[in-house]
């Protein structure tokens, strides 16, 4: 008795929390109202089943319970009955199926005028290309990506070199424009998914995968990667942003192309040294660092970092908290380099510089920092020396006052919580593994023994 | 026929019968022990993955606050928990426990026809669960690729476990599919060769008949996950490229080129599918018999439901690829395999309107084996129903990757399948010892059992619905769509968790105390017509019949037949006056 309480109990809490609970879909931002559609008709033609077989359960229940004299029913079989219930099923099951195969035919196939954009997986982050003015994508080769060819390009194929390469894991797309993304990873297999435009897909590593939608409203969207990817799966973050057709353009019109990237020259050393002269009263000579002024060192660290780093203070992407004293004084430093190749130049002198081990100041349980390390290792190696493809600079043999400083950054959101630091972002939710103070001294202690 | 099975032979079985300790209950031949070790190894893994759920509950529930995992550790035990309750729990305790145990008692036989490979079954099936241990004490940990294992990234940088926990983890696969198929070859051949004269196979309980379909499934399933896990050794150790095309890892190219992470997939879910039912069937069976016995009524529609049994068997082997509508797959196939796995829902159907119209009109006693056979027919239609959002193509595209998946296979592979299981311990466990467990400790069990589960995976569903990602370690405050009611949800998911977690404990203490302290059972405690309640002794001896072998004259469901003076006939009743002749489906096959 009291079970079929329970289960009537259970069928109305269930209908109930159905309709008050504040969870439903996200509101659409894409043309794709249909899968929402199949997705209700689902739900009512199960919604039906369920309240109905469990109710009669109940009643069944309630009914036939075990009393005094009580005899079953002896019925082995009901032709008529199972014939009954199967059609009813085959009926409910062929109006679900119907409505979802169609709007599958919608999926599969691609509006003619849609426009393509490439999407690179990586771990932990997102990049994007745009086929340019020819309309035509430039052929890639994962076996030629690196860390001055992240997308892979074939550099001599003509239909490349117009490409637009968005190095930024934000999107933008034009509002009311079909759209068919073409998705491709370097290393393992992710996933780009916005909820909001209910439609997803796998990228898999060797192949090109698709789908496609219409944005209808404008706005800002997370994406979300929903295949395991790994250690930072939880942590790879991207955006879209849905703009009226000029924003896109002036968007895109800002983006560089491969043309203008391949044309980008190296560093140059001499030059680099008379802009560095600013940067020796803090950061020493050497670039050895500073304690005192709370200058971190910079020799021996990787260039594509310093250089997104001092573009990062130029453009206030970081160094804006107020709480962030040390920070909001590279800003001026900064703003002194005028533009690119001032600042190519002067990490180059700076990666010119001999290199010297930074004394350790923190000695913590070296067995309990290994361990927190593991998380680290994921992107920074398990040497600490800094990998490109994660955008994990180095941390070995580095300043151990200033990471421990960033840490504690991260942790207050001082640091990483501009919309446009992604990666930071990737640091807020990674420094959180360190419960307190002492951990951060065992993690250093770790990190300056190797 | 003249076949007499060598273990039914009365001489040999004299010869046969164990003297020693050692061989009597560790080197032992007899199915009851082998189900019993069988049982006791999954059992105690199970547990292994119980706990890693709780720390990794606790993690969501209150992100950052205990610090008892990091990230890896997290994907750590997702992965570990999901493999342990799928394989090493659910597959092992289903088949290498109840099918051990019921198989030669449900059909008159002596015992297993091929004993010593019975007893390597279970030998193998240890060491891979030692091997799949030994994996948590190596360098870097377990894998934590996801339970799938997919490659890439089971066997790259960047994922933990990479280098030896995976390797492990595919050598334990391998070991236990070894396992597998001592069993299940056993198993198949016991049900066709050994069973009594006079047991059609339309006169076999579902129990037996659920359990011989999931053995098919499992020896032409399994295959396909040992070839996947040798070859992605290769891969890993030797350097080929099965599943890995040219690759950027961490920076560096890989010497690979040329093969296909999907390859992998549809190997893994051509054995990932049909294992859904390796565990499936089983239960149904089972709890086809819970329901007959205690509603004191024949199942309703028997014939039926070994149809359903043998087509949810076959269409099981064209369904995989619902696993992968998102997977980057051709989408074309969404047609095929949406209308596949549609078409799959009917027979499962069947059998859900059979069990409830076995209670309807019956005489329900709402025993303990009972309760938790009603409380799976509530719990798998939920989980079945939401099957069908994910198993039709569009719909699923929404909710894949969200935890509206977790809600769905927890229900429907977590908590059915183990509420049978515990169904099924209640009613068989005074065979097995001769004792009933106690029934105070569990109603406590059934009720914080079936009442909690249902309060973790409910607010599951809307939280898939809004899109919230599944195998997520924590979730930014960062991303929009996620509001903070979430959060709360997920504390209470955690304490409701905690909760049902700590009342197996009650169980496991019953299942100890009851052994020596239990109310004795006799033979047939539940009055049951299946054979395995007519034996002579109880618990039943080396041998099961003494020197006859039972002769079986009905079905296994004649319960309440009008005109016979006990709500029950025994299938080795004969017919005669007291005992009339029934409805029986099986007599002229």
């Amino acid at each position: 008795m009291a079970l079929a309480v329970a289960l009537i109990l259970l069928v109305i809490a269930t209908v109930l929390f159905h309709f008050l609970s504040p969870w439903w879909f996200t509101p659409i931002a894409s043309n794709w109202g249909t899968v929402d559609d199949t997705v209700n008709i689902t739900f009512w033609v199960t919604g039906i089943v369920f309240v109905a077989v469990n109710l009669f359960l109940a009643y069944c229940i309630i009914r036939y319970r075990h009393r005094k004299g009580q005899k079953a029913h002896y019925e082995p079989e009901n032709r008529k009955l199972e014939w009954w219930l199967t059609s009813i099923t085959t009926v409910g099951i062929a109006a679900m199926l119907a409505p979802g195969l169609s709007v599958w035919a919608k999926f599969v196939n691609v509006p003619k005028d849609a426009a393509i954009v490439e999407v690179l997986g990586q771990q932990w982050s997102w990049s994007y290309r745009f086929p340019g003015k020819d309309g035509t994508l430039g052929k890639a080769d994962t076996r030629l990506v690196s860390v001055d060819n992240p997308f892979g390009m074939q550099p001599e194929d003509p239909a490349g070199q117009d490409d637009i390469l968005v190095g930024s894991p934000e999107l933008h797309l034009p509002l009311d424009k079909p759209v068919k993304l073409l998705l491709r990873s370097r290393d393992v297999n992710h996933q780009y998914a916005v909820p909001q435009f209910r439609v997803k897909m796998d990228m898999v590593p060797g192949m090109v995968t698709y789908f496609w939608f219409t944005p209808t409203r404008p706005g800002v969207f997370d994406v979300l990667c929903e295949q395991l990817c790994g250690m930072a799966h939880f942590a790879m973050r991207g955006r879209v942003v849905v703009d009226e057709q000029k924003d896109f353009d002036a968007w895109l019109g800002a983006q560089p192309s491969y043309q203008h990237a391949r044309a980008t020259t190296a560093g140059d050393v001499t030059a680099g040294q008379t802009l560095y002269a600013t940067c020796s009263a803090c950061h020493g000579a050497q670039a050895e660092g500073n304690a005192q002024l709370n200058a971190p060192k910079l020799s021996g660290q990787a260039g594509w970092y310093l250089i997104r780093q001092l573009n990062d203070f130029k453009s206030g992407v970081r160094g804006v908290n107020d709480a962030d004293i040390y920070g909001k004084q590279m800003i001026p430093f900064a703003s002194v380099l005028a533009d690119d190749a001032a600042i190519r130049n002067v990490v180059a002198y700076i990666g010119s510089l001999p290199e010297t081990r930074s004394t350790s100041t923190f000695t913590g349980d070296a067995d309990k920092g290994r361990a927190l390390f593991q998380t680290c290792a994921s992107c920074h190696g398990a040497d600490g020396k800094g990998i490109w493809s994660t955008n994990a600079p180095r941390l070995s043999g580095m300043s151990d006052w200033y990471l421990a400083r960033q840490l504690k950054n991260y942790q207050q959101g001082i640091r990483g919580t501009h919309r446009q630091d992604f990666n930071g972002a990737q640091m807020v939710s990674m420094a959180k593994v360190l419960p307190d103070d002492q951990a951060i001294s065992d993690l250093l202690g770790y990190v300056d023994s190797l | 026929m003249s076949f007499v099975a060598i273990a039914d032979r009365d001489h040999e079985h004299a010869l046969h019968d164990p003297q020693t300790f050692v061989r009597k209950y560790i080197w032992s031949q007899d199915h009851k022990v082998i189900a019993v070790q069988y049982g006791i190894v999954a059992i105690c893994i199970g547990l292994v993955a119980l706990v890693m759920s709780v720390l990794m509950r606790l993690q969501l529930g209150f992100p950052h606050v205990f610090s008892l995992i990091d990230p890896n550790d997290y994907y750590q035990y997702i992965t570990m928990h999901g493999m342990i309750m799928v394989i090493y729990l659910l597959t092992a305790l289903f088949l290498g426990g109840f099918g051990n145990y019921l198989i030669p008692l449900m059909c008159g036989s002596r015992d297993m026809v091929f004993p010593y490979m019975n007893m390597l079954s279970f030998w193998f099936y240890l060491l891979a669960v030692l091997i799949l241990v030994v994996g948590f004490f190596v360098p870097g940990g377990p894998t934590g690729a996801g339970w799938t294992l997919y490659p890439p990234q089971s066997i790259l940088p960047g994922t933990p476990g990479a280098s030896w926990g995976i390797i492990c983890m595919l050598a334990s696969l391998a070991v236990f599919i070894v396992a597998f198929t001592m069993g299940g070859l056993n198993y198949v051949t016991t049900v066709l060769q050994a069973r009594c004269r006079g047991m059609t196979l339309m006169r076999m309980p579902l129990t037996v008949w659920g359990i011989f379909m999931a053995s098919i499934l499992g020896l032409l399933a399994f295959p396909a996950l040992f070839v996947s896990a040798i070859m992605m050794t290769l891969d890993a150790l030797v350097g080929t490229s099965f599943f890995l095309p040219a690759i950027s890892s961490m920076g560096k190219t890989m010497p690979h080129t040329g093969g296909s992470p999907l390859l992998f997939q549809h190997l893994f879910w051509f054995f990932g599918h049909p294992e859904v039912y390796i565990v499936a069937l089983p239960a149904f069976g089972i709890v086809s018999d819970l329901l007959s016995t205690h509603a004191r009524r024949n199942i309703f529609g028997y014939r039926m439901m070994v149809w359903a049994i043998l087509a949810i068997g076959c269409l099981s082997f064209v369904v995989w690829a619902h696993h992968m509508y998102v997977s980057g797959m051709n989408p074309y196939f969404g047609f095929f395999f949406a209308t596949t796995t549609l078409i799959i829902a009917v027979p499962t159907a069947i059998k859900v309107y059979n069990w409830v119209l076995t209670v309807w009109r019956g005489d329900v006693h709402l025993t303990l084996p009972m309760l938790f056979a009603l409380g799976f027919i509530f719990t798998f239609v939920n989980g079945g129903l939401t099957g069908l959002f994910l198993g039709n193509v569009t719909v699923d595209v929404p909710l894949s990757g969200t935890y509206f998946v977790v809600a769905h296979f927890h229900m429907v592979m977590g908590v059915s399948p183990i509420l049978v299981v515990f169904g099924a311990i209640y009613h068989w466990y005074p065979k097995i010892t001769g004792r009933m467990l106690n029934e105070t400790l569990g109603r406590i069990h059934f009720w914080c059992t079936f009442l909690g589960t249902y309060a973790i995976y409910l607010p599951m569903h809307y939280m898939g619905i809004l899109g919230v990602p599944r195998r997520y370690y924590a979730y930014s405050s960062a991303i929009d769509f996620i509001p903070p009611s979430v959060q709360t949800a997920n504390r209470w998911i955690t304490i409701s968790a905690l909760f049902v977690a700590s009342v197996q404990m009650v169980f496991l203490f019953n299942l100890v105390w009851s052994y020596f302290r239990g109310k004795p059972a006799g033979g047939n405690p539940w009055k049951s017509t299946t054979l395995e309640w007519q034996t002579t002794d109880t618990p039943p001896k080396h041998g099961n019949w003494g020197k006859d072998l039972p002769v079986v004259h009905r079905w296994a469901y004649d319960y309440s037949v009008p005109g016979a003076p006990d709500d029950f006939i025994p299938q080795n009743v004969p017919v005669d006056a007291h005992a009339p002749a029934s409805h029986d489906s099986g007599k002229h096959t």
